[in-house]
């Protein structure tokens, strides 16, 4: 399993803040993406590849090539704002 | 050597930098950045706003941000602090304070760290206005700050 987790507009659009996914078919987080967009309705228009989406893995920077394994924190959020 | 503080409540950017040059005697100059919170964005009134930020991730990003600048240039200190939670029109929002022994690393320093807070650090800004609550967008100039770090040297 890995642990899904999502901020900002992407957590208020989605109505989901974390979620647990089955892991075996994730080698990256490209995986992942393609199988979240799949889902359809507000998963593929927020994660559709024109997109701007920034990730993580385990609380550090990924992009979507990064390689996931079982345990993993994977964070999905957009562009950040702060400062 | 750096302290980097994420707060949910008000802070005072002078005792901050107080804190930091008191560290040393041998920082001969103290650079200081501090965002405040505007009540005018995008042509709209902001009554209020909160910052939204990842727990755990927010430190660490910022950790390695300052680590960064501690190699590229010169240091004798900094001090990071970002609050989040709610904040109101004047509040600070971010303060960036980098203390060395002469002035030309502090401030290069200090915009490196700004500039790669802004696209690098995991905090959102949701504002609320008179037509509702809305999330800030980021900004593109913000981006090419950062393309331009990575394209020169440290005389930016």
């Amino acid at each position: 399993m890995v642990q899904l987790r999502l901020f900002a507009r992407f957590r208020e659009e989605l109505g989901v803040d974390s979620e647990q996914l089955e892991s075996d078919d994730l080698r990256c987080v490209e995986d992942l993406l393609s199988r979240l967009r799949q889902r359809g309705g507000a998963w593929s228009r927020l994660l559709a590849e024109d997109q701007r989406i920034m990730m993580a893995v385990n609380q550090e920077m990924a992009n979507p090539q990064t390689p996931l394994q079982a345990g993993d924190e994977i964070a999905l959020f957009p562009p950040v704002t702060g400062g | 050597m750096y302290t980097i503080r994420v707060d949910s409540e008000p802070f005072d950017p002078n005792h901050e930098v107080d804190l930091l040059r008191g560290e040393d005697p041998a920082i001969g100059a103290v650079v200081s950045f501090i965002g405040l919170m505007r009540d005018l964005n995008e042509g709209d009134r902001v009554a209020n706003m909160f910052l939204e930020h990842y727990p755990g991730m927010t430190e660490n990003a910022l950790e390695q941000i300052v680590k960064l600048a501690f190699e590229r240039w010169q240091l004798q200190g900094c001090r990071v602090v970002h609050r989040v939670g709610e904040l109101k029109p004047t509040d600070p929002i971010v303060l960036v304070a980098v203390a060395s022994a002469h002035r030309k690393e502090a401030f290069q320093a200090c915009e490196f760290i700004i500039d790669y807070l802004k696209t690098q650090a995991p905090f959102w800004k949701k504002e609320a206005t008179e037509n509702g609550e809305r999330w800030v967008d980021a900004r593109d100039s913000d981006d090419e700050a950062i393309r331009q770090w990575s394209q020169t040297g440290n005389d930016h």
